[in-house]
């Protein structure tokens, strides 16, 4: 699976790569963020775009699946 | 109140509070249109630690030292205070410089590009349709692949340093320290520096704005940015509040002169009030952060965000000592010049610092 590594980024990078992932036509993939902003960031893309997104925390990072 | 905040009605709140604040804080001393302005209010702690000398502009400004503490407190309280650096130190630097010399060009940052605004400073408008300018520019280079790259966690200590350094200005200014016969500690006795609302109040109102904008993510040119990249509102629905609430409160208080003649620290150059502006949006925009939003990552561990504010703070001490920074008599003989160095600088930045586009 199409896996986003925005770990260190800071803001807007994890959402364009994650905006990249979704114009890429990916159905579902993974986005691993290491921060709070980045992660409300990126489920306001999705909330905005009308995906799924599942959240689960991986040690320090938070690990987030969208779907369509 | 975590997620509350990070909500349309948190964000709205949040530019409430700021409007409402800056608009009472120059109603209590704070010159005028300039309730808040971040990048002045670094020009005059800059001057009041001497690293210029424009005897009319020096103040420690106790509302930059409550930014910074109060997004230090909240990051604390709520966890998410996170040392973390090593991204690109010495460009956010210069670009911190660059921001600030386009910001004195001009005459304020977007903050007080906004409250000139709501105090009826028609030149604002010029301001903010160059700082838009700026921002398109910026985003152009973030849809091109342009990134400073990855910052890495840092040892826990490390993000107490800036923090540190804002308590240690705050007891310069309650004690107000002379090093010696006539040296710094300068604070000014006429001009905008000599204009302040008493240091309690001013304290407090900056700790809750910190407090305030670290939850909500506040940022003025995140809010243009946004809109631009990703058609996303949010931001930008708290910075439209913060403007309508300084706005109203301008009215009730009598502070609402609308005009482009004779305002208050401002000039009425058009075209160096709008790419001074430009200047500094592209500089915001590459750092990743308004002003304000860059102090309040700063407060929460952001050591890159903290190089920033410090590449600021000399490039006000910069702007005045080498004559260019604006007056209300206009622009500085090397104002301009400034300015076109610090685009070409910009470019030549985002043009370069890309990655490849398969991330």
């Amino acid at each position: 699976m199409k896996k986003v590594d925005a770990r260190g980024l800071s803001c807007p990078q994890p959402v364009i790569l994650a905006s990249r992932a979704i114009a890429e036509g990916y159905d579902s993939f993974t986005v691993i963020v290491d921060n709070e902003v980045a992660r409300e960031n990126i489920l306001r893309l999705t909330k905005n775009k009308g995906l799924k997104a599942e959240i689960r925390k991986e040690g320090n990072d938070t690990v987030i699946l969208v779907e369509k | 109140m975590s997620e509350f905040f990070a909500s349309r009605k948190g964000i709205i709140l949040a530019g409430g509070i700021i409007g409402i604040l800056a608009s009472l804080l120059q109603y209590l001393g704070n010159p005028p249109n300039m309730g808040i302005c971040v990048a002045c209010m670094e020009r005059d702690i800059a001057g009041a630690i001497g690293l210029h000398r424009a005897d009319i502009v020096q103040y420690i400004r106790p509302e930059i030292i409550g930014f910074v503490l109060g997004a230090f407190l909240s990051s604390l309280i709520f966890r998410e205070h996170k040392p973390r650096g090593g991204s690109a130190p010495m460009i956010r630097f210069f670009l911190g410089i660059f921001a600030m010399i386009g910001a004195l060009v001009f005459l304020g940052c977007p903050w007080r590009a906004l409250l000139r605004l709501a105090g009826g400073d028609g030149n604002a408008i010029v301001g903010i349709l160059g700082l838009t300018t700026g921002i398109i520019g910026g985003v152009t280079f973030l849809k091109n692949g342009y990134n400073l790259g990855r910052s890495h966690s840092q040892k826990s200590l490390s993000g107490w340093i800036f923090p540190a350094l804002m308590l240690g200005l705050f007891l310069m200014l309650v004690f107000r320290i002379e090093f010696y016969a006539g040296g710094p500690i300068f604070f000014s006795v006429k001009g905008p520096g000599a204009m302040h609302a008493p240091i309690w109040i001013s304290i407090t109102a900056g700790i809750l704005i910190g407090v305030v904008a670290q939850r909500s993510r506040f940022c003025t040119m995140g809010a243009i940015r946004d809109v631009l990249l990703i058609r996303d509102y949010h931001l930008i629905s708290g910075v439209g509040t913060l403007l309508i609430a300084a706005f109203g409160l301008n009215m009730i208080l009598g502070q609402f002169h609308p005009g482009f003649e004779g305002q208050p620290i401002a000039h009425t150059d058009h075209v160096w009030n709008f790419l001074g502006m430009t200047l500094s949006g592209l500089a915001f925009v590459l750092a990743g952060g308004c002003p304000g939003r860059q102090l309040f990552l700063a407060g929460e561990g952001d050591m890159d965000a903290g190089i920033f504010a410090l590449g600021m703070i000399i490039g006000a001490g910069i702007a005045h000592n080498f004559a260019l920074a604006s007056s209300p008599k206009g622009v500085a003989a090397f104002g301009p010049a400034a300015v076109i160095t610090g685009l070409i600088f910009c470019l030549i930045i985002g043009f370069t610092m890309r990655d490849k586009m398969n991330t």
